[in-house]
């Protein structure tokens, strides 16, 4: 369908060739939008069964509150301040977290991937290591730390570690030789190689192990929570729990997904401009 | 095309009379083993400065490994590569190669490639090297969208912008199409012409060895075998009927050796040729 019309002229009367009209082109305009609300159709259908259900008492409140009454308790604990000081204590556990395992992840993947002799020395200790299950070591970890918050920070840094490393030294280990070679043959110096060619090479694994750390990240952090707690998300939630507020463990479950994915588009930007020179990350209509 | 045509028949028209600046090139006794496979066997080479000389041979035969070790990218187990009588120990900086793949940096832009190496200030130069290869309007696109033929002439802009004075090329048109491998030749015998430099063209193919080279040279089990000089005018006409015959002898010679690699068994046709016929494979 061509996107004008053309209107019949008048012979000697201006616009004597006719008049070109853009064409409102309802069905094209609709098919659009369509488009981009289909995704949204099974979750906002979802919510509004939900509400109706609760709504007319086929829901017990107990088991399920309507979506409004979550809506209400999140505004409550907004108004109060609460609400920031819950997010704020667990974002802080988790991003703190994040900077430790993840740091020494990033190091020791640098140090085992570029060096045979730490590889030699240190990488099988860590595969070993690698196997055990962070979780299962809560009883130790209680023992070890208390209850305290070194506890839920241990427990974070030891799983958000082993992406990142395992990722950094395999990123390290497979940039391509031919280019370190034509690195080394147009007079780059070893330090100059290291950041032009193998750092960029290794560049897109990295991010690759952050995107799966900043995934376990919040898993584990609501299981660290549970150990106990005097504030954060899970505190929220444990707390309602007790007191049969399911509208504010809704809340809490909510919350936790919003942080997770708020992480995610996070890693995801990171990806698109760090990574934007790869054939992969670009559109027809971007240089 | 056609601005980079025209400067073509601009740049042959400037032939150099200037002193070469290319490296006198002299080669003695060199062998190069893998442990037991022998790839080269006392090789002897004298090239003249600002020459351009290209190797020709069957895979494996060992002409990229004497690239290589006159690129200083591995030591040779015998003998001595010396440039203006200075032996050749490792990399060195007034020699440049060109890979058969182009090998840039997928994450530098056009522009940071052709500059690397360069000292920070010297961005102007990459440019006008680019402009000299004919893309001076995709400096700051990413190489992931250039052509295969764009690759390889950023690759050559690269190795031209550090002014080597010797260029080795180890069959850098062998990943492209017949037509732009014609516009390579040009490109590369323009700039040689303008420049002035050594050149060493490792190639399997032995139209487009006459068709840049002053110097044809065979390597056959690890040996030359021939060194036949190019006696036809600059530039190269493929018509020219002497061009025609000067091809069909190097690649005879070429093809007279058997492959190392023949059949165990050979079927009773195969082994009495018909009507004078070689099996080249």
């Amino acid at each position: 369908m061509p996107d004008v019309i053309e209107a019949p002229g008048l012979g000697w009367a201006p616009f004597a060739s006719g008049l070109r009209l853009p064409r409102l082109d309802a069905s094209a305009v609709l098919r659009k939008l369509g488009q981009r609300a289909l995704p949204w159709l099974v979750p906002v259908g979802l919510i509004a069964l939900w509400q109706v259900a609760a709504s007319l008492g086929w829901l017990s409140t107990r088991v399920l509150p309507a979506p409004s009454d979550v809506v209400k308790a999140a505004w409550t604990l907004a108004e109060s301040g609460e609400l920031w000081v819950h997010v704020k204590v667990s974002a802080g556990r988790a991003l703190s977290g994040l900077a430790i395992g993840g740091g020494l992840g990033l190091a020791l993947g640098l140090l085992t991937g570029s060096v045979k002799f730490f590889e030699t020395l240190l990488d099988s200790t860590l595969q070993m290591v690698r196997n055990i299950p962070a979780l299962a070591l809560i009883p130790l970890v209680i023992l070890w730390f208390g209850i305290d918050e070194t506890a839920k920070l241990f427990l974070i840094a030891v799983s958000v570690f082993f992406p990142i490393y395992l990722n950094t030294f395999h990123g390290i280990r497979n940039v391509d030789p031919g280019l370190i070679e034509m690195g080394s043959s147009y007079g780059l110096t070893r330090w100059q190689l290291y950041r032009e060619v193998i750092l960029p090479g290794a560049l897109s694994s990295i991010l690759v192990g952050l995107r799966f750390s900043l995934g376990l990240m919040w898993v584990i952090l609501v299981v660290a929570e549970t150990i106990s707690a005097q504030a954060g998300i899970g505190y929220l939630t444990m707390n309602a729990r007790e007191f049969l507020q399911t509208d504010i463990v809704l809340v809490g479950i909510l919350l936790h997904a919003l942080l997770g994915k708020l992480a995610d588009m996070f890693a995801k930007g990171l990806e698109r401009y760090w990574l934007r020179w790869h054939p992969g990350y670009q559109s027809a209509s971007t240089a | 095309m056609h601005a980079m045509r025209a400067r073509e028949t601009h740049l042959t028209l400037e032939t150099t009379t200037a002193q070469p600046r290319g490296v006198r090139l002299e080669i003695r006794g060199l062998s190069k083993h893998y442990g037991k496979r022998r790839v080269l066997q006392h090789t002897e080479l004298r090239i003249e400065p600002g020459g351009f000389i290209a190797i020709v041979g069957r895979s494996g035969c060992g002409k990229s490994t004497l690239l290589r070790l006159v690129a200083g990218l591995e030591p040779a187990t015998q003998g001595v590569i010396e440039l203006d009588a200075q032996e050749v120990k490792g990399l060195r900086g007034d020699i440049r190669v060109m890979f058969q793949d182009s090998r840039l940096l997928p994450w530098r832009r056009v522009i940071d490639n052709v500059a690397l190496g360069l000292p920070k200030g010297d961005q102007p130069a990459a440019a006008d090297v680019l402009a000299q290869v004919g893309l001076a309007d995709r400096l700051n696109d990413w190489p992931a969208r250039l052509s295969g033929g764009q690759r390889q002439r950023v690759s050559l802009a690269r190795a031209l912008v550090h002014n080597p004075r010797l260029l080795l090329l180890d069959e850098p048109l062998g990943a492209l199409d017949a037509l732009t491998r014609i516009e390579m030749h040009q490109l590369i015998e323009g700039l040689w012409q303008r420049n002035g430099f050594t050149a060493l063209l490792v190639t399997h193919d032995v139209q487009e060895a006459v068709a840049l080279a002053d110097r044809v040279i065979l390597i056959e089990d690890g040996r030359i075998a021939l060194d036949e000089r190019i006696p036809l005018a600059r530039p190269r006409q493929r018509s020219d009927p002497l061009f025609g015959v000067i091809e069909k002898r190097i690649l005879d010679r070429v093809l007279q050796q058997p492959a190392e690699e023949t059949p165990a068994r050979e079927p009773a046709w195969l082994a009495t040729p018909a009507h004078g016929l070689r099996w080249a494979v």
